[in-house]
């Protein structure tokens, strides 16, 4: 359906268009989105744990997590309010050299992203490994500010970008596709920016 | 993208029927949807505009109206004067036309009055236009919950829904208006000029019959950020705090 009197949009230039999916806009700053105030967590406080429903099965501690192989990834994220940035530049640590320090191949075929003020969302695993996902700590070389989710945030650049959990502090596989915390609101289990899955009705 | 109306699509066509100015930069739309629904207080729409070679710009705008409110949903649009999307309803958009629509959306930042009490909202500029869905929900259940609305503006005439809030206010049912105007020296007893802090917070929480269940802050990121770390530094639990932020 046109819109009577709207002409004058604010097009992508012609080269960037392929690059931006369905009902998103180019947008040159970092907005931030959160479902409550943001937390301050120290890095004397942090950990990571990798976990097997309620099982843990490893945990890290800040240095010890800073100390594991650390990859750059420059990508370009999609927000399901519609904004996509280029070429976000970020570097941490890979899903993949995770699990290689823990000794473990994924055991199940899902996982839930769990952070430290208690948000969680569901990724399948196999949208995790094999390069596609990281736990960042540093953006634009530098460390994560809290408001976009420092001191460590996921990294899933490929799904819309609720699914990289802020002040990510762990890694749970399940057994079935659980619901995190927006997708139990209406938001979407898989979250596709190139087919446009931003709620639960969309197919 | 095709823009041909599908039976699954979840857009659906909602026409313009009226048009009010509220303050120099913000106006109100109501649309009525070609397939009505209800709505809980606090969510929003996504609005989706389409140029005659396709191309499309979508945002999403809060429901300013009550559930209750009937078949038009109401929407406070904020004029940013290079933005692609708002001047467009300020200059353009005119009743009878036709606007894509969907929703309702939004699964979190949400009120129904039995969800209970005591409530503080907290908004910055049109940040207080969900909150707004909520007072108006209250009021037309005539629920009993005390409400603490702090409402920051830049100035008085920018006061959005003002005549109305202040109109709650004065029938003391458990209504509290609390403005503060950051450009403008306050206009009543108890009113603020100064942007919010924790102080504020703890004097508006002082207005509740008993310390808040629930919390509600919208507005720019940067409003969220600052009102939001007030209310943690006046001892509000920060699993009881809603924030819905517009972006930047
Ligand atoms: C859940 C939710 C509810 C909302 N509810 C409301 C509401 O009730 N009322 C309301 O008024 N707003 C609301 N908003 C904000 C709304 O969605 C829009 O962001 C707002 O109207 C601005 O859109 P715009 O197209 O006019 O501006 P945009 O074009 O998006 O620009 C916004 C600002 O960013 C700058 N900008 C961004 N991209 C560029 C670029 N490429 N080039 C130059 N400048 C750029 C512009 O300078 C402008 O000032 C809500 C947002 C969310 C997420």
């Amino acid at each position: 359906m046109v819109t009577r009197g709207f002409f004058s949009g604010r097009r992508p230039p012609s080269d960037t268009d392929a690059r931006i999916p369905p009902g998103q806009y180019l947008e040159q700053g970092f907005p931030v989105l959160s479902a409550g105030p943001t937390p301050r967590v120290r890095t004397e406080d942090w950990s990571f744990t990798l976990k097997q429903g309620p099982k843990p099965l490893k945990k890290w501690n800040w240095a010890e997590f800073n100390a594991l192989p650390q990859s750059k990834m420059t990508r370009d994220i999609h927000c399901v309010t519609a904004w996509t940035k280029f070429n976000t530049p970020w570097q941490g640590v890979m899903i993949d050299d995770i699990l290689a320090d823990a000794g473990i191949e994924p055991p199940t075929a899902y996982t839930l992203a769990l952070s430290f003020d208690g948000y969680s969302t569901n990724v399948p695993t196999k949208d995790l490994v094999t390069g596609k996902a990281m736990v960042a700590l540093l953006y634009e070389g530098k460390p994560i500010t809290a408001d976009h989710g420092g001191p460590a945030r996921l990294l899933v650049p490929h799904l819309y970008f609720w699914k990289s959990a802020k002040w990510v502090n762990g890694l749970q596989f399940t057994e079935r596709d659980e619901p995190g915390f927006w997708e139990l609101r209406g938001y979407h289990m898989y979250g596709d920016p190139w087919r446009e899955q931003r709620y639960s009705s969309d197919p | 993208m095709s823009s041909e109306p599908s039976p699954q699509s979840p857009w659906q066509a909602a026409t313009i029927a009226r048009i009010e100015k509220r303050t120099p930069r913000v106006t109100s739309f109501w649309f009525k949807p070609s397939r009505p629904f209800t709505h809980l207080a606090g969510q929003h729409v996504d609005i989706r505009l389409t140029a005659p070679d396709g191309y499309q710009a979508r945002r999403s705008y809060s429901i300013a109206s009550a559930p209750q409110a009937g078949a038009a949903v109401e929407l406070a649009i904020e004029r940013l004067d290079d933005g692609e999307v708002s001047p467009f309803f300020h200059d353009v958009a005119a009743v009878g036309d036709e606007i894509e629509l969907r929703g309702p959306l939004g699964g979190h930042f949400i009120w129904e009055d039995s969800d209970g009490g005591p409530i503080l909202l907290v908004g910055g500029g049109s940040g207080v236009v969900p909150l707004m869905a909520m007072v108006r929900h209250r009021t037309q259940r005539n629920a009993a919950v005390p409400v603490a609305l702090v409402f920051s503006a830049r100035v008085w005439d920018e006061v959005i829904f003002r005549d109305e809030l202040i109109g709650l206010d004065d029938r003391r049912d458990g209504f509290d208006l609390v403005l503060t105007l950051t450009r403008e020296p306050a206009r009543r007893p108890a009113d603020y000029s100064r942007r919010v802090d924790a102080h504020m917070m703890a004097q508006a929480i002082e207005r509740l019959p008993k310390a808040p269940r629930l919390a509600y802050v919208c507005g720019s990121n940067a409003f969220v950020s600052a009102a939001a770390q007030a209310l943690i530094d006046a001892d509000v639990p920060a699993g009881i705090i809603r924030t819905e932020r517009y972006g930047v």
